[in-house]
């Protein structure tokens, strides 16, 4: 896995989505897109709602399927790759953090942050060592570690979420509005924490809304426009 | 490296209907592979082949066992089968009465596949029921209560101890929180995926509930009609479905 300089790289990448159960309809949302980001990179996608930014996240997190082309991640084409190979991607390189937390009722807070650790194998003791502090530089109050985050506000969700996607230092992050709901204080706590993955070598592919966050954390734009059908 | 589970071709019909055809997946180490589809989509009629619970008509059911190698499990005899099924493999049924013995103690429960895999000393047994009991959040006092007088939920507990007392390598759940209430349903599907995760199992688990296929399972088959109409990581198969009928599944499920 290791010696790969560019830790994304996307090409000739093409999304259809068939809808059977409305006559067939297909509808081609994205034609030949193509970019890259090397390690210690943060590239933001931009264009207006509905351009197809998340589209091309969740093709990248293998969620979504390509009509075409290549998505090269640390060595492995998700485009083409076996659902157990991009297990193990998700499992050992790469981070999502999207906008919507989905947990089991009742597990606690620090389970919910602490989980990808262990999935990795890391012992339970020092995996929740590592989600306290998280939590802790997240400022959710320690009183709701224990708790589900299922009743949390918004933005206590999202920073739950955050801090599930930051405990692995994996060389792969895509985040998805990760400051669209917080406070200032907690969007500087994010972007900090943006700018020391990208200081330890990780490749950040990110949607920001909020334009000083894009200003102050992407090294470069691409306008996901440019990848639209008709404009091809 | 060798899938643990290597199913080849399985085909089973119940005179001219379909049960399932031609089905063939691998399941690898770790994995928990979910299989959801809707009453008579033939899911169940799978896992009991894979089980070896009934015969198929066709196909190979390779399984990778510790002393040979890949086995296939249809052609073994009825003993080393049963052997099989003692060991490294567990079935935790949707009724948990039909997976344990009713007539006797939880404790007795856990032990008495203990002793079937030739566990001898009292002390032992009961401290390894004891240790499992916990382990499923089952207060130890009530080890020497017989399982009627528990609820749904911590039957269906006390049954996935008993399976799991022997250290099975795969574990095939058919509806495990099929008729739990939803408070329960929550806590026991924790408790599954702490036991998977900490014990390395792979399972397949059959369900109709697609919220607990997305919590359990790491990949998707999706049945109809006997068949397999489409296969995939989980959240693809429920995020961006390309079958026809898989986007129909995934479009009525009531959202809360």
């Amino acid at each position: 896995m290791k010696g790969y300089r560019k830790v994304i790289e996307i090409a000739g990448l093409a999304k259809t989505f068939t809808l059977h159960n409305q006559g067939g309809a297909v509808i081609e949302v994205m034609r030949d897109a193509a970019l890259r980001v090397e390690p210690g990179e943060c590239v933001g996608l931009t264009g207006a709602s509905g351009a197809g930014k998340s589209t091309l996240m969740r093709m990248v997190w293998g969620n979504y399927l390509a009509a075409a082309g290549s998505i090269i991640v640390a060595g492995v084409d998700v485009a083409q790759a076996a659902p157990r190979e991009v297990i193990a991607l998700r499992r050992g390189q790469m981070s999502y953090v999207s906008q919507f937390l989905r947990v089991l009722p009742r597990v606690p807070t620090l389970d919910v942050v602490a989980e990808p650790l262990l999935l990795q194998g890391l012992d339970e003791a020092a995996a929740h060592d590592r989600a306290r502090a998280l939590l802790a530089r997240l400022n959710i109050p320690q009183a709701l570690w224990s708790l589900s985050p299922t009743t949390f506000s918004g933005g206590e969700q999202q920073r739950v979420n955050i801090a599930r996607g930051f405990i692995r230092a994996v060389p792969v992050l895509l985040l998805d509005e990760p400051t669209a709901s917080l406070d200032a204080a907690n969007r500087e706590v994010v972007l900090t924490l943006i700018a020391e993955a990208k200081a330890r070598g990780a490749a950040i592919l990110g949607i920001f809304h909020d334009e000083g966050a894009r200003a102050r954390v992407c090294d470069r734009l691409v306008d996901v426009t440019a990848f639209a059908p008709h404009a091809a | 490296m060798t899938p643990l589970l290597a199913v080849q071709g399985v085909t089973k019909r119940y005179g001219r209907h379909v049960g399932c055809l031609d089905v063939s997946f691998d399941l690898w180490p770790g994995e928990v592979m979910g299989i959801v589809g809707e009453s008579g989509s033939g899911k169940s009629t799978l896992l009991a082949c894979m089980a070896g619970h009934i015969a198929p008509d066709a196909g190979r059911v390779v399984f990778d066992t510790r002393a040979e190698g890949p086995v296939d499990t249809v052609q073994m005899s009825e003993p080393a089968r049963r052997m099989l099924a003692r060991t490294d493999w567990a079935f935790v049924h949707q009724n948990p009465r039909d997976g344990l013995r009713t007539g006797v103690s939880a404790g007795g429960n856990v032990g008495e596949r203990l002793m079937a895999v030739g566990a001898r000393h009292y002390g032992d047994i009961r401290a390894a029921a004891t240790d499992w009991l916990g382990r499923v959040e089952i207060d130890a006092g009530r080890i020497d209560d017989r399982p009627v007088t528990f609820s749904g939920g911590m039957q269906q507990r006390l049954q996935i101890a008993r399976n799991l007392v022997t250290g099975p390598r795969l574990v095939f759940m058919d509806e495990p929180t099929g008729g739990l209430d939803v408070s329960v349903q929550a806590r026991l599907l924790d408790l599954l995926r702490g036991l998977v995760r900490r014990m390395g199992l792979s399972a397949v688990i059959v369900t109709h509930d697609l919220a607990v296929a997305r919590l359990l399972a790491d990949r998707l088959m999706v049945m109809k009609d006997g068949r397999v109409v489409e296969a995939g990581l989980t959240d693809q198969v429920l995020d961006d479905p390309q079958h026809g009928y898989t986007q129909l599944l995934v479009a009525s499920v009531l959202q809360v």
